[in-house]
């Protein structure tokens, strides 16, 4: 009899090209995206050895983090130098390194250029069935078209440049199944955050998840993108959704996918990677849709999840003296109490942008709740940052520049940005950011900056009233809007 | 790599939980090209702190961290195992950590060591030192113990190939490129099968 298999197990078992006796396997990588940030002692490790990168067509660079957002070239087609010189440098060593190593590169001006994970879904770089690597953790978002995907440090990197492979042992199964409807007001970041208060940080430890139920089986690809993203923020290296016929649709005739008959061949392969019935997952995670709300983050973690119509937690509710202490730490650095309602919560910088949420849906969403309409007094500064060049030129197609512009918000530059405030985007000490992005961490947004996740709509909610509100109370004032 | 067989002496008693990487190395540090130098970085937010064991001089120069729960979550960054290494750790000790942390470690010559809750109680005590003097922990990658002279024993598990590795401070891609052919003739067989696969970047 065939095993059953899981759709990780199948597309596992196509990528192992050899086994070693304890169980480690040499794995196949098809894919491999490179950023400035986490490649430089990478290819000097290479040169250093005198190695070659084994598949550069099989290989593609973009700069994301270091860039600024704000204009990048002159009226004359002339760079912008980048002010500080350590992010000018880290931009210069990719921009040799590509070139040097045969390996094409985006560049910092290219209408293509954008986070890599929103751009390798765009091109159609990441395609279903596939493993891909890129040194971020957040490569876990690729999973959303159904690719294994998965974050590596330099030296990992290294090692797929110099060889094409990992060595590897395989994850255990997890399945987080939500099904359901979604309710009104509540998006697939809603669904992300709600995963991620389910299980805990380190709840995917160890495991690749696969999401399903007819949550996910209903969601756009672009949700999918959302929830796959933060995959890594429940623990879990990868987070795959099957491929199905939103993900060919979503692929085809991308750039760089198959064509022709290439396509169908594909296609035809693509249709095989699902979940065998009766396929057994390690553990298994159940989640009624019914119970995801409007969710926001009041602490330091992005397990620290409430309803938007909460109340921050009290400490010492939480049963295990290490959890009490760290609640503790989280509440002072951000400055709220126990039993303060969330909506309360003022804010004075919103962040729409990150890998997370800064695809086209995720600014018609804003869009469509800040169309004319304007920030509230108490905003110091809003910013949308598209992911790419490629979604920027669509929301401008669409007018939604002008619709955010005209809100009172900045119009910038694709990249990073201030999700983790490695270019001059960043929050100011103490301040309170209704962020978009995936992480809360302490200092994550810049040293001492305070950061509620939430989702693009709940973000544009927030820019209006200038504190953290129900997306929910905005939508009901106009008639048959939804997200 | 280098090697790591046993590793003697004192130990930071951090035990913090839920450490993500950016607070071992917050982000402004990864706009270095090189791989050195990042230990002044390391917990540089915790460390603004009064107290804290980082730059208590009873515990300066420690080879071993003991933390919480899920050590190294969050980002990729292996600037973080760099950070640690520069302060000169060769070991963390924790009830659990992240996987592409526990992997950038190890690709480092930094044992991540797994031992219960319980366990990390008893070292805690030990590094701070029974007595208000810090005690000195002794690891031993080849027995998997961690043990102290208080007759403290404690045995962690490893995979096999990573503690090989370790104990041979071996270079993983010269051990890769050993098996090139393999790898050419798996790329052989996805050309002919998965034709399609190949051409993705123009």
């Amino acid at each position: 009899m065939v095993k059953l298999r899981t759709l990780y197990e199948k597309i596992w078992d196509a990528h192992v090209v050899a086994r070693r006796p304890d169980g480690t396997c040499l794995i196949y990588i098809d894919r491999h995206l490179v950023h400035e940030v986490t490649s430089p002692q990478a290819f000097e490790g290479l040169r250093l050895a005198g190695r070659t990168v084994r598949r550069p067509d099989l290989t593609l660079a973009v700069p994301d983090h270091n860039l600024p957002t704000t204009p990048r070239r002159d009226a004359d087609g002339h760079r912008i130098p980048i002010a500080d010189p350590e992010s000018a440098q880290q931009l210069a060593a990719l921009e040799r390194n590509a070139p040097e190593f045969g390996v094409r590169l985006i560049g910092d001006a290219d209408a293509e250029q954008g986070i890599v994970h929103v751009v390798g879904p765009e091109q159609g770089f990441t395609l279903p069935g596939t493993t891909l690597v890129c040194g971020d953790s957040h490569t876990s978002s690729h999973g959303a078209l159904g690719a294994l995907a998965f974050g590596i440090g330099t030296s990992e990197v290294e090692h797929v440049l110099a060889t094409q492979t990992l060595l590897l042992k395989q994850s255990k199964t997890m399945e987080v199944v939500v099904e359901g409807e979604l309710g009104f007001g509540v998006t697939a970041k809603d669904v992300a955050l709600a995963i991620c208060g389910h299980i805990g940080t380190a709840g995917g430890t160890g495991y690749v998840m696969e999401y399903r139920g007819s949550v996910f089986r209903d969601m756009s690809i672009e949700g999918r993108l959302t929830v796959a993203n933060m995959s890594i923020e429940a623990g879990a290296r990868s987070g795959l959704f099957a491929p199905d016929e939103k993900t060919f649709a979503y692929l085809k005739g991308r750039p760089m996918a198959p064509k022709g008959a290439d396509w169908d061949a594909a296609v035809a392969w693509w249709r095989t990677l699902v979940t065998d019935e009766g396929a057994v997952f390690d553990k298994s995670v159940v989640i009624d849709a019914a119970d995801i709300v409007p969710t926001v983050t009041w602490g330091t973690s992005p397990e620290d999840v409430v309803a938007v119509t909460g109340v921050v937690p009290d400490p010492a509710s939480f049963e295990d003296a290490s959890k009490r202490a760290a609640a503790q730490k989280s509440l002072d650095y951000m400055g709220l109490t126990a039993g303060q309602k969330l909506a309360d919560v003022a804010i004075e910088h919103i962040f729409i942008g990150s890998c997370t949420n800064s695809r086209i849906e995720d600014l018609r969403s804003a869009a469509a709740l800040l169309n004319g309409r304007h920030i509230a007094s108490g905003i110091k500064h809003a910013m949308v940052v598209p992911g790419s060049g490629l979604v920027k030129r669509q929301a401008e197609a669409e007018g939604l520049d002008r619709i955010f512009t005209d809100a009172g918000f900045e119009w910038r530059e694709p990249g990073c940005s201030a999700c983790l405030g490695m270019n001059p985007d960043k929050v100011p000490s103490g301040e309170r950011c209704a962020s978009t992005s995936n992480r809360n961490f302490m200092g994550r947004q810049g040293p001492g900056a305070r950061t509620h996740l939430v989702s693009p709509a709940m973000a544009a909610a927030a820019a209006l009233t200038g504190r953290l509100t129900d997306v929910r109370e905005l939508l009901k004032k106009e008639e048959g809007m939804a997200l | 790599m280098d090697k790591l067989t046993t590793v003697e002496g004192k130990a930071y008693p951090f035990g913090m939980k839920n450490v993500d990487t950016d607070i071992v190395i917050p982000s402004h540090w990864l706009k270095t090209i090189s791989r050195n130098g990042l230990g002044k970085g390391a917990f540089e937010v915790l460390r603004k702190e009064p107290g804290n064991v980082f730059d208590d001089p009873a515990y300066a120069g420690s080879p071993i961290l003991i933390a919480g729960d899920n050590f190294g979550c969050g980002s990729s960054r292996e600037h973080a195992a760099w950070a640690l290494g520069d302060l000169g750790i060769r070991v963390v000790i924790a009830p659990s950590f992240s996987d592409i942390f526990s992997s950038n470690a190890f690709k480092n010559g930094i044992l991540t060591a797994i031992l219960p809750q319980d366990a990390i109680d008893r070292l805690m005590e030990v590094a701070k030192g029974p007595a208000g003097t810090p005690e000195e922990i002794h690891v031993d990658l080849e027995q998997q113990t961690v043990t102290t002279r208080f007759q403290d024993r404690f045995v962690f598990d490893i995979d096999p190939f990573r503690k090989h590795c370790l104990l041979g401070g071996l270079d993983e891609i010269g051990l890769t490129l050993g098996d090139a052919d393999g790898i050419g003739v798996y790329e052989a067989k996805v050309a002919q099968d998965r034709p399609w696969m190949i051409p993705a970047v123009a």
